[in-house]
């Protein structure tokens, strides 16, 4: 009996596909399972395996031309059976770029006589004519070889269909933030199953998932820990970078008292010039305690997971003549005030002077920029990505306030944090402000 | 500890419940005078006479019914089914009479009475004497039906049956009253209605079961550990009402489930532990639930047939492997 070849769809969004190559040629002997030709989607290289045994009896489609998805493209068949219908019902079959008869695409998903099984990366390598970067990208990658008499291996939905998996995989990638899409099945028609999601979660994020924007950061180690996705976390990211831009910014807003910052800051300087100190760096000091306590702020939003770091690594915003550098207060939480004051002076001189070499711009884990010096009230800082938060500190005012019922005059200083909300939900924002008002007025915590 | 066989377990405790409390007795075909088919009421006559161990003629209906009266007028009556296949006929007493009357009665009777005999194949008794009834039986609200695997079970079980203030369906086993176990002799064997028991741990696969079949999945167990497979095995012990949470517990630990049973597929008690794993423990399973059951068929008596149509340690050790994607 005569098996048709028909263009499959081999992505959830393919409409046609370009035959690469045959692999094999009329009148070759061809078994079910076998691949018979490549041919490429609109997202990878994908092998097309005959699902009938026979002879190869005649190819419909030239190589490298495209066809419909449900135009029959090459006919299997005995040595000797007529497949004259066949052919004839194919439009002659030279036209392989007409659409299909109708009766041909009804019938595809019924007689399909090959199935799609996506190449592995390894076997994508050396193909002539694609890129082979783009290839290797692009296809997925699996942990064993396809069982090739398997119809529609369920890859990346590549089928189209449903991937199957047991309940306890799809709460174990739940779990983990795994995509499930992105795993091979060793199940009964592949389905997904615990050992499968345990074998994906320890050889890591797989290729085709890897977030195409992952932003450069240091490397995880003993100073951070990497916490993947969770289903609510994506969610949150997806949906709030839809409504506001790729990262998606709330603002939180508080008024802090100074005078005691500023009756430290005068006794201080009482003592002698060497223990002056400004009231950025004291609001430097206390952005890096209060960071220190709450690591959740102290973060990289790395596309597929969030990394959180135990080190604080403060960015301080710095004008210069050719616009902005943010240099880094390295360790800041565990630096002394003097010592903060010291360096902040001194990365800003360089920072003018242009003389920061790239290791002192980079690596900061969340960042301070200051306009008070422009008399500025309040402002809205722009996160420094892949940081998750800013925090704009606005000018120094004397300002009347009701203290214990009464109306006094107070220096009080604004500033506003702005949070990604992929990672820094208002709540989290909200305790981190509250900490650092805590330290602010009353400076004398950071000393604790 | 003491080595007895099961039989002697169920012969322990009726003599014990019929010392502590003069109003249990005993009645039955043959269980005086002949001393029990299966020889469980031995010495008993000799011991409490013959208003306390009754022999009755063949009439299931109908001893089945006095007892019942008896223990609406406050007596603890044991009756004695030869087999449960025969309790066929006396099915009306047990559903109608026994199951029912506390709740017709609105609550002024309840029924204090134990229902026992062995239930399941033995070998090569043919279509009529070699059947399960334990789905039957669970099925009727009013019923505790309790199905004991080892001789330990086996008298705790009874005991318990025997001073439930309502009516308890203890199924027992023709193959199971020469087995033997450990049985305590220096304090009282109690096992709780309701309660099943882990009787083997082990975090890759549970076989949930009863009965009988308790023994076919300890051997189950013990075959799989030499590959390296760990089995959890949950006697249910009690049919109804079922220890779900042990059920449940055994299946979160090993995502992976073989219910097993003497009697037949269709609306079994796998089905009703099937149900409870599917509502309790959905995104815990890594594989679909597999059943091992008699075959659906009446019980063959050719012997080679017999056995192809029973459930054994090989067929579970299939649905093992099976449920764990090792076949």
């Amino acid at each position: 009996m005569a098996t048709k070849v028909v263009m499959e769809a081999l992505s959830p969004t393919m409409e046609e596909g370009r035959l690469v190559k045959w692999l094999k040629n009329e009148g070759d002997q061809v078994k079910n399972g076998e691949t018979i030709a490549e041919v490429e989607t609109d997202k990878a290289i994908m092998e097309l395996v005959a699902r009938g045994d026979g002879v190869l009896r005649k190819r419909l489609l030239p190589e490298d031309t495209a066809a419909p998805v449900g135009q029959l493209i090459a006919v299997i068949a005995g040595p000797d059976e007529n497949i004259d219908a066949l052919v004839a019902g194919a439009g002659g079959g030279a036209a392989a770029a007409a659409p299909a008869p109708a009766d041909v695409v009804a019938k595809a998903n019924e007689s399909a006589g090959a199935s799609p099984v996506p190449r592995t990366a390894a076997q994508s390598q050396g193909e002539a004519s694609t890129p082979p970067q783009e290839k290797v990208a692009n296809t997925p990658v699996s942990a064993a070889p396809p069982a090739p008499a398997q119809p529609a291996a369920p890859q990346g939905g590549s089928n189209g269909g449903r991937t199957k998996s047991s309940p306890l995989a799809r709460r174990m990638a739940s779990d983990s933030g795994l995509d499930l899409q992105a795993v091979q099945g060793s199940g009964p028609g592949g389905r997904i199953i615990k050992r499968d999601v345990e074998a994906a979660v320890a050889s890591g994020p797989p290729a085709a998932s890897a977030p195409a924007a992952a932003p450069s950061a240091a490397a995880p180690g003993a100073d951070s820990r990497d916490v993947p996705l969770t289903q609510i976390r994506k969610t949150i990211a997806r949906r709030l970078s839809e409504s506001i831009g790729p990262i998606p910014t709330f603002y939180l807003t508080a008024e802090f008292d100074m005078e005691r910052v500023a009756e430290m800051r005068t006794a201080m300087a009482a003592m002698g010039d060497e223990f002056k100190v400004s009231f950025n760096d004291i609001v430097l000091k206390a952005v890096a305690t209060a960071l220190s306590q709450h690591p959740e702020v102290n973060a990289h939003w790395l596309g597929d997971k969030i990394r959180y770091f135990n080190r604080v690594h403060l960015g301080m915003a710095v004008a210069i003549d050719e616009g902005l550098i943010t240099p880094v207060i390295f360790d800041a939480d565990r630096k002394r005030m003097s010592e903060i004051s010291k360096e902040s002076r001194e990365l800003a001189k360089r920072a003018r002077d242009r003389k920061l070499k790239p290791e002192e711009y980079t690596g900061s884990t969340f960042s301070v920029s200051n306009l008070g010096m422009f008399g500025i009230d309040q402002f809205t800082a722009i996160i420094n990505p892949p940081e998750v938060g800013i925090l704009a500190i606005g000018a120094l005012e004397d300002k009347p306030v009701v203290l214990d019922g009464q109306l006094v005059h107070r220096k009080r200083m604004r500033v506003t944090m702005s949070c990604d909300h992929r990672v820094v939900d208002g709540a989290l924002g909200a305790k981190f402000l509250q900490t650092l008002r805590r330290l602010i007025e009353n400076p004398l915590m950071l000393v604790y | 500890m003491p080595v007895i066989t099961y039989r002697d377990a169920l012969n322990q405790a009726l003599r014990e419940e019929m010392q502590r409390d003069d109003r249990v007795f005993l009645m039955g075909e043959e269980v005086a005078v002949y001393q029990g088919a299966y020889k469980v009421s031995k010495g008993l006559l000799q011991e409490f006479g013959e208003m306390r161990v009754v022999d009755t003629p063949i009439t299931e209906l109908g001893f089945a019914g006095v007892g019942v009266g008896a223990a609406m007028v406050g007596l603890r009556p044991v009756i004695e089914f030869m087999t449960w296949n025969f309790a066929l006929l006396a099915i009306d007493q047990v559903v109608n009479s026994a199951a029912k009357m506390l709740y017709m009665t609105g609550g002024q009777y309840n029924v204090p009475m134990v229902f026992r005999g062995p239930n399941g194949a033995a070998l090569q008794l043919a279509a009529q004497h070699s059947q399960s009834w334990e789905s039957w039986l669970a099925h009727i609200p009013g019923l505790k039906v309790v199905a004991p695997g080892t001789p330990y079970d086996a008298k705790g079980l009874l005991k318990s049956a025997i001073r439930d203030d309502n009516p308890v369906i203890v199924l027992e086993g023709e193959m199971l009253y020469n087995t033997k176990g450990e049985v305590p002799d220096d304090q009282e064997v109690l096992v709780p209605i309701g309660k099943a028991e882990l009787k083997r741990e082990g975090d890759h696969v549970s076989i949930i079961t009863h009965g009988k079949m308790v023994l076919t999945a300890m051997q189950v167990a013990d075959q799989l550990a030499k590959q390296d497979i760990r089995v959890d095995v949950v006697d249910l012990r009690t049919i109804r009402p079922m220890d779900i949470e042990a059920i449940t517990t055994s299946v979160r630990k090993t995502n992976r489930a073989v219910v097993l049973e003497e009697g037949w597929e269709v609306c079994g008690v796998g089905a009703q532990v099937v149900d409870y794993i599917q509502r309790e423990c959905f995104d815990d399973l890594d594989a679909p639930v597999v059943r091992v059951h008699q075959a659906d068929v009446p019980m063959p008596y050719a012997k080679n047939l017999e056995r192809a149509a029973k459930p054994d340690a090989a067929k579970t050790i299939a649905a093992i492997k099976k449920v764990m994607y090792l076949e």
